[in-house]
């Protein structure tokens, strides 16, 4: 388990190391030169010029992605074009509410999804089991920003239970986090739902029940643990859809998180913000996903790494 | 034979499959007996029933199965009435199952230990520690080297054999009265076959149990079976002691089966076969169930179903041959006249 553990982790450098490669890539072959962008549209030669020397944009390529590298490293993502503030300090500020909403909506996703997958599951062709999987069906088909305006104008609008925007009363946490966790919910649903059903029918639930064990038993110790093995990969894959779904939901709701901060430096063509914040985010996924696998582990012994 | 010496008496049992509305009989009409201490063996090709037999007696159909009608006693006590509850206090305690799947058959997130202890844990409501060791010395008493080892072991990491041997563990670990073992040999080498049997027998005679013995091998119900019954399409055919079926088996299709093992003191050019197949169980014939492919069938197998009728030895066949009313050739030897009655 522990050298599992360690290899895995070891297995994650090339990974990082290729993400820096890409993100520092996309920035640099983006039509557009930052330089000029710096120094504003009436700017001279020369203080462009300057600016580039400043920012080593003259450097070959190759160099300025060891000291992109070297900097990131030492926690330094460069300094925001738009704010001049130190991009790390913004990107993090900014995370916490991200990762926040991100969490809460997890939570709900797993939770919702989880009961309504075992449900529908246990009484499966019953009524119920096609009354859960049609609003899973709903939950998935509605995009989330157009669920986050729904459920605005109902409960913040109309009924005024809720506050229409903002980030950190647990008021204003509530219709966020449905919104984006709704997804989450459908999808963890269906795929518990389909691995239940396909480990119910095992000949492992049969000796089970042939043992005298309880029917509840058998559903949650017996069938649970190995039906949530795919269900595990599909609630860190929905990880990363969470954080990237977060830039709408947080748009919409005008949550000041590391979703909108990306879409604005985008916007501002600020490639130090956009670099660091993707890094940031690319890195989380790659700690999600790691996380994943040696959960992964520990639900199923056959899972060997070579 | 008295009554009370029997521990598992079932008798007329018809289990269903409800499919579209159309009602399949898996089982039908099916009586037998199994008496203290011996082992009856139930024989027939798949499809006939014998599989949805043993998971009636263990109450484990699921949908769309159903038993339908007849009765299922244990020791007197009527199996079809008792709650679900009560069912799961009986099963893995006075009666277990065994299935023809090992590599299958064990979940495969839960140690070995833990899984022989599950059963001491539910039935004897033992500590984790005291069902563990009960679990080690199951493990040593069906075989197993080293069980306090394999205790922490997952199932894929044991062969086969191994994992047989696990079941039965599982399976003994009460000391039920009725071991039900559907093929559980089928899975197995030849070798380990041989050694799953004689385990099997060993432990029947140390514990005194009763086994109900689902094959279709007619090599295992010699070589373990007092009593044997034939099943054809959902009904049985023919029920004798191991000795009389060996030596005369009456019904055609038990013959059928017996000439088309392998012989070894004759020099064959090709197996005997017989003909067709298990009927469908929507399309039954309205007569015998083997009559389509019977070499002896004739007016009355096509018409009329033969009851299950009781001989002076006391066995049982259910075949017009051996009733008054048959109205083929007279003097039918079954088993010297079988394979050439066909090709009259």
């Amino acid at each position: 388990m522990f050298v599992f553990t360690i290899r895995r982790i070891l297995q994650t450098i090339p990974v990082l190391l290729g993400v820096t490669i890409l993100v520092f890539l996309m920035m640099h072959l983006v039509p557009g030169d930052a330089a000029q962008i710096i120094a504003g549209e009436a700017a001279s030669q020369q203080t462009i010029e300057q600016i580039r020397e400043r920012l080593g944009l003259n450097d070959p390529l190759p160099m300025q992605y060891f000291n992109f590298l070297l900097n990131a490293l030492q926690g330094d993502l460069g300094t925001s074009i738009q704010s001049g503030q130190e991009v790390t300090e913004e990107v993090f500020s900014r995370f916490w509410v991200t990762l926040e909403l991100a969490f809460y909506s997890m939570i709900l996703s797993v939770f919702i999804g989880l009961i309504a997958g075992i449900i529908s599951a246990v009484r499966h062709y019953t009524l119920t089991d096609a009354l859960t999987m049609i609003i899973a069906l709903f939950g998935l088909s509605m995009p989330n920003f157009w669920l986050g305006l729904m459920l605005m104008q109902w409960f913040a609008i109309e009924l005024k239970i809720f506050p229409v925007s903002g980030w950190g009363s647990p008021e204003q946490i509530v219709l966020p986090v449905i919104a984006l966790g709704t997804a989450g919910a459908a999808i963890i649903a269906r795929m518990t739902r389909s691995s239940m059903l396909e480990v119910i029918s095992q000949d492992y639930i049969r000796t089970a029940r042939a043992k005298g064990v309880k029917e509840r038993y058998v559903i949650y110790k017996h069938a649970l643990k190995n039906a949530l093995i795919p269900v595990v990969t599909v609630i860190g894959l929905e990880f990363g859809t969470l954080l990237t779904g977060a830039v709408l939901t947080e748009t919409v709701f005008s949550i000041n998180g590391l979703g909108r901060y990306i879409v604005e430096s985008i916007q501002a063509r600020d490639f130090p913000a956009v670099q660091g914040s993707v890094l940031v985010v690319a890195v989380i996924f790659i700690i999600v996903n790691l996380l994943v696998d040696i959960s992964y582990r520990f639900l199923n012994k056959r899972i060997d790494l070579n | 034979m008295s009554q009370n010496e029997n521990v598992l008496e079932i008798s007329d049992l018809r289990t269903s499959f409800f499919i579209e509305g159309d009602e399949i009989k898996a089982v039908d009409g099916v009586t037998i007996n199994v008496p203290k201490g011996k082992t009856v063996g139930v024989v027939g090709e798949s499809g006939s029933g014998k599989s949805i037999t043993s998971l009636s007696i263990m109450r484990l159909i699921q949908h769309p199965g159903e038993i339908v009608e007849g009765s299922i006693s244990m020791n007197g006590e009527d199996l079809l009435s008792k709650s679900e509850r009560q069912m799961q206090q009986l099963r893995g305690n006075q009666i277990s199952m065994i299935f023809q799947e090992p590599m299958t058959s064990l979940n495969p997130v839960y140690t070995v230990g833990e899984q022989i202890s599950e059963v001491y844990r539910i039935h004897q409501g033992l500590s984790k520690k005291e069902a563990l060791t009960k679990s080690v010395e199951m493990l040593e008493l069906v075989g197993i080297p080293s069980p306090k080892e394999r205790i922490k072991q997952y199932p894929h990491e044991l062969s086969g054999g191994m994992r047989q041997r696990v079941m039965i563990a599982i399976a003994l670990a009460c000391n039920p009265e009725l071991l039900i073992a559907d093929e559980p040999t089928t899975a197995l080498d030849v070798t380990i076959q041989a050694q799953i049997l004689e385990l099997i027998k060993k432990l029947q005679s140390q514990l005194g149990m009763s086994v109900f013995l689902i094959t279709h091998d007619l090599g295992v119900v010699a070589e373990t079976c007092d009593y044997v019954a034939v099943m054809y399409a959902g009904k049985i055919v023919e029920y004798a002691d191991v000795h009389s079926l060996f030596r005369s088996p009456k019904h055609p299709y038990t013959v059928g089966l017996m000439q088309s093992l392998p012989r070894h003191d004759i020099d064959q050019e090709e197996l005997n076969v017989i003909e067709g197949n298990v009927p469908k169980p929507g399309n039954m014939p309205d007569g015998c169930r083997f009559a389509p492919r019977c070499p002896f069938a004739s007016d009355i197998c096509e018409k009329r179903l033969p009851d299950l009728d009781e001989l002076e030895n006391g066995n049982k066949v259910r075949c017009w041959i051996y009733s008054d009313e048959w109205d083929g050739k007279a003097e039918v030897n079954v088993v010297d006249d079988y394979k050439t009655a066909g090709n009259q």
